[in-house]
């Protein structure tokens, strides 16, 4: 299933294309793409420089650190990681089970963090490409461009976006790098005043996330094919997914389906994910490719996030969700969803659902119990595996007999995804790279159809910020034929 | 009882007895003056500097310095504070202080006195020392890295325990602090858990194993009050051990 685009059999007589880092997508990534003098595409690949730095700067520390630790991988998801730590520290201090208490609580924060970030990737770093098109002036396609020409719309991912770092912030104590999970459960439950808080904007929000599903459906269905088959691939899908095949974000066993939607595993214990995935390196990334070991490399890569969610799950628990599911999935004629850009339509589809599920939990009572702790037996090693807005996320630590990580290993959502990326831009960089002059459109459509993935590669690389981009097209001589820069005001130039 | 002697604090009348210190007397009076590695229940160390206070003219420490008739203390002058802000400084870059990642962060009273002394930024270059954690001890860990050599659980665990099991070693800026045990490791001390030592340190030292963030954001010591009104850690790690322990009685 690897794309014949990934390693060229003569690359020394190729073209070599280079696209630096993307902008509106944080962490450094290139692209490089190698012509043949006929100019097709030879060789086509996602360079992500990943730090492995973290799991190395973990090592050494006390386990009862972690939760808050490694929030500091990322600035636009850490709770994701926050409760991912939780997790596998909970199993190191012997926790088979939450406290009622705690688990609401965790969850609940948990969709207040998917809901802040479903809005924040949809609505600031991609409805500009959707709404205006990939052609549109790059000075007016973005943020700014939106709260222009449809104010409604802006204001609505902007009060999204607030209402969940809101129930952050209530659930963690902080509304970026809280502390509100803790090995074991959680450190506070909430106050009626705080869930009487909650619950004034909740019925709002659930308005708002419906209209934003209608708002991508519309936009998919305007140009339907377009949006099919835009780098779109075959793929396999992983996720968590509920005891009774239920959608869940939270705790569950893992499922992966091929492209036709027959089960390669079902409901495995996340603990030995080990068993079941390995990480392949190659030789020109730093950045790992994670595979379904009964399918090996070649075949068994996949897709992780909301596209794999909604595509993999039997139902989702809450009614709204699930009727948008079923007109979702009846678009794929019994196999799965494998459009790439169907990836914002299942983002929305969760923001729905995140909302209703807020909703739900707001009337539990369990969340002002005083029952905040669970701990056993100290073990030697914990895994907490999660659904990070992105997509799957893993940690695994183990411990010494002093408390202190000896070892540390991390499989970020950006990673799970790395092999797809690349065979979407693969997919892309035929159909759009000709000549021997480089186009705007075509570093646009790299760039959306990375981001339809992933606006943060930095959870992977760690590195923050962003920066401008390049493209250089170099011949077979090493001669640099074009370049085209973007700056990150947005401003493009050709400096060659 | 009253001596009927005094001085000025600021220009307010501090009334004191024979033998007391400047930091004696004003905290009798209610009168904050930053310190770390004062703790009256402990001989005065005079090691932190951060209790410095200008007396006629002169920079002194006011956990050391006797009280005297009619002298006049100035303890929150915009010089006065420079330099303890400048000592604080220091303090910060001489070790590694990540706060948010560090339990005792919002009960810390380096943190605390660093607010209150208005320290916003750092102004020295980070040293950047390497310096590991013994987690040895099967409760209690200690973080190198946090450690500002106030000598308190030394003095705790000689005068109130009985035991010696700190000491500070070496001179200068290769001071540190060192375990008395046979393989210098803090789990073949004889420290206890429910010793004094353990519960006087003011940072992020000296910290109980297996609890990380258990008390959330908004409820830590120094989250809503300052530490002029709050006062030290110590008071209530003690009272914290003391309940808790009786709450094991029960
Ligand atoms: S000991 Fe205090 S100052 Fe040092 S890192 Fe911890 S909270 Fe910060």
């Amino acid at each position: 299933m690897t794309s014949e685009l990934e390693t060229a059999e003569h690359p020394k007589g190729l073209k070599r294309t280079v696209i630096e880092p993307l902008t509106r997508v944080e962490g450094h990534g290139k692209v490089t793409l190698l012509q043949d003098e006929k100019q097709n595409i030879k060789q086509a690949r996602l360079h992500i420089s990943e730090f492995r730095g973290f799991e190395k700067f973990i090592q050494g520390r006390p386990y009862w650190e972690l939760p808050v630790l490694v929030q500091r991988l990322c600035g636009i998801c850490p709770v994701s990681h926050h409760l991912a730590a939780a997790k596998a520290t909970d199993m190191i201090v012997g926790a088979a089970e939450l406290t009622p208490t705690a688990e609401k609580i965790r969850r609940l924060m948990h969709f207040g963090q998917t809901l802040q970030s479903h809005a924040l990737h949809f609505f600031h770093l991609c409805s500009p490409d959707l709404l205006f098109g990939f052609d549109d002036e790059v000075r007016h396609r973005n943020i700014v461009g939106v709260i222009e020409d449809e104010p409604e719309i802006a204001k609505q991912g902007v009060l999204l976006r607030k209402y969940g770092q809101e129930v952050i912030r209530v659930t963690a104590g902080k509304r970026i790098h809280g502390t509100g999970a803790i090995p074991g459960g959680i450190n506070k439950s909430l106050s009626k005043d705080e869930i009487k808080y909650l619950k004034r904007d909740i019925g709002q929000v659930i308005e708002w996330a419906q209209q934003a599903v209608e708002l991508v459906k519309r936009i998919f269905f305007e140009h339907y094919d377009y949006h099919m088959s835009f780098a779109s691939i075959d793929s396999n899908m992983l996720s968590v997914i509920r005891n009774d095949g239920a959608f869940e974000i939270y705790h569950g066993g893992l499922r992966a389906r091929d492209e036709k939607g027959n089960t390669i595993f079902d409901h495995i214990d996340y603990s030995c994910y080990g068993d079941y995935i390995r990480e392949g390196v190659k030789n020109w990334s730093y950045m790992k490719f994670p595979f379904i070991t009964s399918l090996g490399q070649e075949n068994g890569w996949y897709r992780v996030g909301p596209l794999a969610r909604v595509n993999n799950c039997d139902f989702f628990p809450t009614p709204l969700a699930e009727r948008q599911r079923r007109e979702f999935t009846g678009t794929a004629e019994g196999r799965t969803v494998q459009s790439t850009l169907a990836y914002h339509w299942a983002r929305l589809i969760e923001l729905l659902h995140c909302s209703e599920s807020i909703a739900e939990l707001l009337n539990d009572s369990d969340l002002y119990g005083n029952e905040l702790l669970n701990k056993g037996e100290l073990q030697c090693c914990g895994t907490g595996v999660i659904e990070a807005p992105r997509g799957t996320l893993f940690h695994h630590y183990e411990i010494n007999d002093d408390g202190i990580v000896k070892k540390a290993n991390l499989i970020v959502s950006t990673t799970n995804n790395n092999q797809a990326m690349n065979e979407s831009i693969r997919k892309v960089a035929s159909q759009y790279l000709d000549g021997n002059q480089l186009s705007e459109a075509l570093l646009n459509q790299v760039e959306v159809a990375v981001r339809a993935y992933d606006p943060c590669l930095s959870c992977a690389t760690h590195a923050m910020g962003k920066m401008p981009l390049q493209i250089n097209l170099v011949n077979d001589k090493g001669e640099l034929l074009d370049r085209l820069e973007k700056r990150a005001s947005g401003e493009i130039n050709r400096t060659v | 009882m009253s001596s009927g002697k005094t001085f000025k604090l600021d220009g307010k009348a501090i009334s004191f007895e024979e033998g007391d210190t400047i930091m004696d007397a004003a905290l009798r009076a209610g009168e904050y003056i930053p310190h770390l590695c004062h703790n009256p229940e402990f001989k005065p160390h005079g090691s932190c500097r951060v209790c410095v206070v200008d007396v006629n003219g002169h920079s002194m420490s006011a956990c050391t310095r006797p009280a005297e008739q009619d002298i006049d203390v100035d303890n929150s002058s915009d010089a006065i504070m420079d330099l303890r802000r400048s000592l604080l400084q220091m303090l910060f870059v001489e070790g590694n202080h990540i706060c948010p990642a560090c339990e005792k962060s919002g009960a810390c009273q380096l943190q605390a006195v660093a607010y209150y002394t208005r320290m916003l930024s750092p102004r020295f270059t980070h040293f950047f020392p390497r310096r590991s954690i013994d987690a040895s001890h099967p409760d209690i860990v200690f973080y190198f890295n946090r450690c500002i050599l106030c000598g308190l659980c030394e003095r705790a665990s000689r005068d109130v325990d009985g035991k010696n099991v700190f000491s500070i070693s070496g001179r200068g800026i290769n001071s540190k602090l060192v375990f008395n045990s046979p393989s210098g490791k803090l789990g073949d001390s004889e420290l206890s858990v429910t010793d004094k030592a353990v519960s006087v340190c003011p940072v992020g030292a000296l910290l109980p194993k297996h609890q990380g963030y258990e008390k959330p954001i908004g409820k830590r010591l120094y989250d809503t009050k300052p530490i002029s009104v709050v006062g030290d850690a110590a008071l209530y790690q003690s009272v914290n051990r003391s309940s808790k322990s009786s709450e094991s009685n029960e």
